[in-house]
Parts: structure tokens; C-alpha cells; sequence
């Protein structure tokens, strides 16, 4: 994991540090969005184009944001970005659009996002932080396709809002609802874990790690989880 | 009298219905997050439910009498999130100030809600729904109620997990949302009880 080049960093994000079934980051979207395959696939692709976007432009900066300001700083880089994926997506993909609703806009306050900007890019160069952001990205997007796959083919019967005729009498309804959604990742997330026990890094329980409050609050709201600087080495 | 109506109905159904945890899954990592005790989840559903009322009081005026006026809605993202986190920020340095007590108590969680999607998810939901000022407070008010609420059930039923066995690869977040599924499913059945409130 530690190894310099290039495509272990790309691979770290997409399987050993997977941000939706390893780090738990950006539960809101992976919930919300995974109803539909289409959905889940256009919300991880316009994440991953924010992410390698931001991580660039981050990592350029990272000498000149002055440290004390470096969250507000990456909040507005970001929100930028999401502006133009949401302008692009609102003229090319109207569908899309109104399937994402405010989840588009809501890519701004994505852990996933904010908690790379500080573990990664601000401490990597320009060609590794893209390369993060892509590995991320791709995670990202699989994850959330593969969680969309379950809840629409068994909740409604369809793929990618294609109807298959022969599952049409035994869809579940749940599935397709909040608590369904729930339910799937909680069983993706125990599944995963089985598969990586002991192999994986060490497990958290909640992810402070990534979430960029995790300095600031210290102790009572993250159980005093120390912000790790995994990155560096 | 209709108006009264009007705002009961967004108030129910923000904080029952369309709980934003619970059914929008906005707001999600803290619910995960900062749920395990009592107080802590007490403290955190205040925090954002004051930052929901403050965030909706500042962002709605700018939408209106701003950024609407002068053909600059394509900025909402970029601007809401500015004036989150500059609320915040002020937040904790004023009861820093004047209210070292309540800066110990929710002074913790300040930071942690600027990056909470709930509280910009209300902000924009409420310009999308068209809610008048005073629909859009109410509207705030509820949903953070709705957080409280929701916090709140669910630090019950997580004490209940940390004292059963839970089988090795389902600990920590994995029961927790399939938890939380649960909960979601009771706020299911409420589905039905504001369309026929005033029937």
C-alpha cells in the first residue's frame, strides 16, 4: 500500500480503501441515489470528475493555501466544480438531472471529496492526486453500481430502468425504499468485511479519519478517533 | 386560518414523513456518527437544528432578493455553502463569547455540520419547494426537529446493540444501518397521517 507508483495508488482507492465499503465516506449519495442503476451510475461518474478536478487544482495550490484557511479554501474549489458538473449535466442529461435533484448539488458536502482534498492532495503531487481521485472515483462509482444493481433488479424488476419481464412478479417492493437501502449496503458493508478480515487495514468503525472535522472536534463527537496521516511515507 | 394549516402540515411532515435522516438520508454520517450516547445525540440534533433555522433565515433572502434579482441562481451551490460556513463559524465564536456553557455543551459539533449535507439540503430544498419565508423556517425547524428525533430513537436502540453478540463481520457499521433500517421502516407507516390531518 505503501508502494510509490502510480497504479497501487490508483488500485488503493478503487479495492483496499474503498471509500464506500472500507472508509464509509459519502453514505448520503450511496444511499440515496442507488434506487436505479442510470442514477447510480451518473451520480459516480459526476463525483469522480469533481474529485480528480478538485484533487488537481488542490494539489497545485497546496503551497499556496495558507494552512489556517485550507478548509474554506478547498470548500469554495470544490463547489466550483460541482457548479460546472451540475451546469453540464443540467444541459446534456435533463433525465439525469431530475433524477439526482438536490443529491447533485449536495456532491459539495461529500466526505469523500473534503477528506482526499486533506489526506491526499494536499500532501501529494499534481500526477498522484489525479491519479487518487480517479482510483477513488472509480471505487466510488463501482460501489455505488453495485449496490444499485441489487435494489433495482430485485426491488423493481428492472435494469438501468429497462423492465425484465420474468422478475416482474417478484419484486421487492422494500428494496426499492429507504429502508431497503439501508439494509443492502449494511450487507454489502458485513460481506466486504468477511471477505478483507484481517487482510484489510485496520478497521474503523466510523470514519473520522476522512471526515475533516476530525482535527477540530477532537474527542466527544468522534470518540477521540485521532486524524490519521495514512497517506504520508 | 389556511395558512396555520398550511404550516403544520410542512411542519408534521418534515419531521415524519419526509424525515430527513430517515427517508432522504441527508444528514447520514452524523446519525451514524455521534448517535452512541444519549446526550451526544442531544447535543448534536440541537446543534443542527439551530444551524438548519439560522442557515434558511440567511440563505433565503439572498436567493431572493440576490441571487434571483440578478440572473445569478447558477451560484446557489457555491454561495449556500459560503454563507453555512461562515454561519457556523460565527456561531461558535459568539457562544465562545458569551456562552461558555453552551459552547462546552454544542460547541463540539459546530465544526462537524458545515460539511453535514442536511443543513444545505434544507437550504436548497426550500428554494426548490417555492416555500414562502416563513413556510421555509417552518419547514427548517421541522426537518431539524426531525433529526433530533431521529437521533435521539436511534441512541436508544444502539445501546441495545453494543450489549448483544453480533456476529464478527456485522460489527460496527454494518448492524448499525441495518439498525437504522428498522427505524426508518416504523417512520414508513406514518407515510399516510398528514394527508388526512385536516380531512
Amino acid at each position: 500500500m505503501k508502494k510509490n507508483n502510480g497504479f497501487s495508488v490508483l488500485m488503493n482507492g478503487i479495492i483496499k480503501e474503498n471509500p464506500v465499503f472500507v472508509l464509509i465516506l459519502g453514505t448520503c449519495p450511496t444511499l440515496a441515489t442507488t434506487t436505479n442503476v442510470f442514477g447510480a451510475f451518473g451520480m459516480g461518474i459526476s463525483t469522480l470528475i469533481v474529485l480528480i478536478c478538485s484533487n488537481i487544482l488542490i494539489s497545485l495550490l497546496r503551497k499556496v493555501i495558507p494552512d489556517n484557511v485550507r478548509i474554506p479554501c478547498y470548500i469554495v474549489i470544490i463547489a466550483g466544480f460541482v457548479t460546472i458538473v451540475q451546469m453540464v449535466v443540467h444541459a446534456f442529461f435533463p433525465a439525469l438531472y431530475d433524477m439526482l435533484g438536490v443529491y447533485l448539488a449536495l456532491i459539495v458536502v461529500n466526505c469523500i471529496i473534503l477528506g482526499r482534498a486533506e489526506m491526499f492532495a494536499s500532501k501529494n503531487s499534481v500526477g498522484r492526486s489525479a491519479l487518487d481521485g480517479l482510483g477513488m472515483g472509480i471505487g466510488f462509482t463501482l460501489a455505488l453500481c453495485s449496490i444499485a444493481v441489487i435494489r433495482e433488479v430485485l426491488g423493481a424488476a428492472s435494469f438501468a430502468g429497462i423492465a425484465i419481464p420474468f422478475l416482474a412478479d417478484y419484486k421487492i417492493d422494500f428494496l426499492v425504499k429507504a429502508p431497503g437501502g439501508m439494509v443492502v449496503y449494511g450487507l454489502l458493508i458485513a460481506l466486504v468485511s468477511a471477505l478483507t478480515f484481517g487482510k484489510s487495514p485496520k478497521k474503523k468503525e466510523f470514519s473520522c479519519a476522512g471526515c475533516p472535522g476530525a482535527k477540530l472536534c477532537g474527542s466527544a463527537a468522534c470518540h477521540g478517533e485521532k486524524h490519521e496521516e495514512k497517506e504520508e511515507k | 386560518m389556511e395558512g396555520f394549516k398550511g404550516l403544520v402540515v410542512i411542519l408534521l411532515s418534515s419531521v415524519l414523513v419526509n424525515n430527513y435522516v430517515l427517508s432522504r438520508f441527508l444528514g447520514i454520517c452524523p446519525f451514524l456518527g455521534v448517535s452512541k450516547k444519549l446526550n451526544q445525540a442531544v447535543g448534536m440534533g440541537v446543534s443542527v437544528t439551530v444551524v438548519m433555522l439560522l442557515a434558511t433565515l440567511a440563505t433565503w433572502p439572498i436567493q431572493h432578493l440576490v441571487l434571483d434579482k440578478f440572473g445569478l441562481g447558477y451560484l446557489q451551490t457555491i454561495v449556500f455553502i459560503l454563507i453555512i460556513a461562515s454561519l457556523v463559524q460565527i456561531l461558535e465564536i459568539v457562544l465562545k463569547r458569551f456562552s461558555p456553557a453552551l459552547h462546552q455543551g454544542l460547541g463540539v459539533y459546530l465544526p462537524l455540520i458545515t460539511t453535514n449535507c442536511a443543513v444545505l439540503g434544507v437550504a436548497i430544498n426550500n428554494i426548490n419547494d417555492k416555500f414562502t419565508f416563513v413556510q421555509s423556517l417552518v419547514s427548517s425547524l421541522g426537518c431539524g426537529l426531525g433529526f433530533l428525533l431521529a437521533m435521539v430513537l436511534f441512541s436508544g436502540l444502539r445501546s441495545r446493540i453494543d450489549e448483544s453478540e453480533v456476529p464478527k463481520s456485522f460489527r460496527g457499521v454494518a448492524i448499525t444501518l441495518i439498525a437504522a433500517s428498522f427505524i426508518s421502516l416504523a417512520f414508513m407507516g406514518l407515510a399516510g397521517i398528514v394527508d388526512n390531518l385536516f380531512a
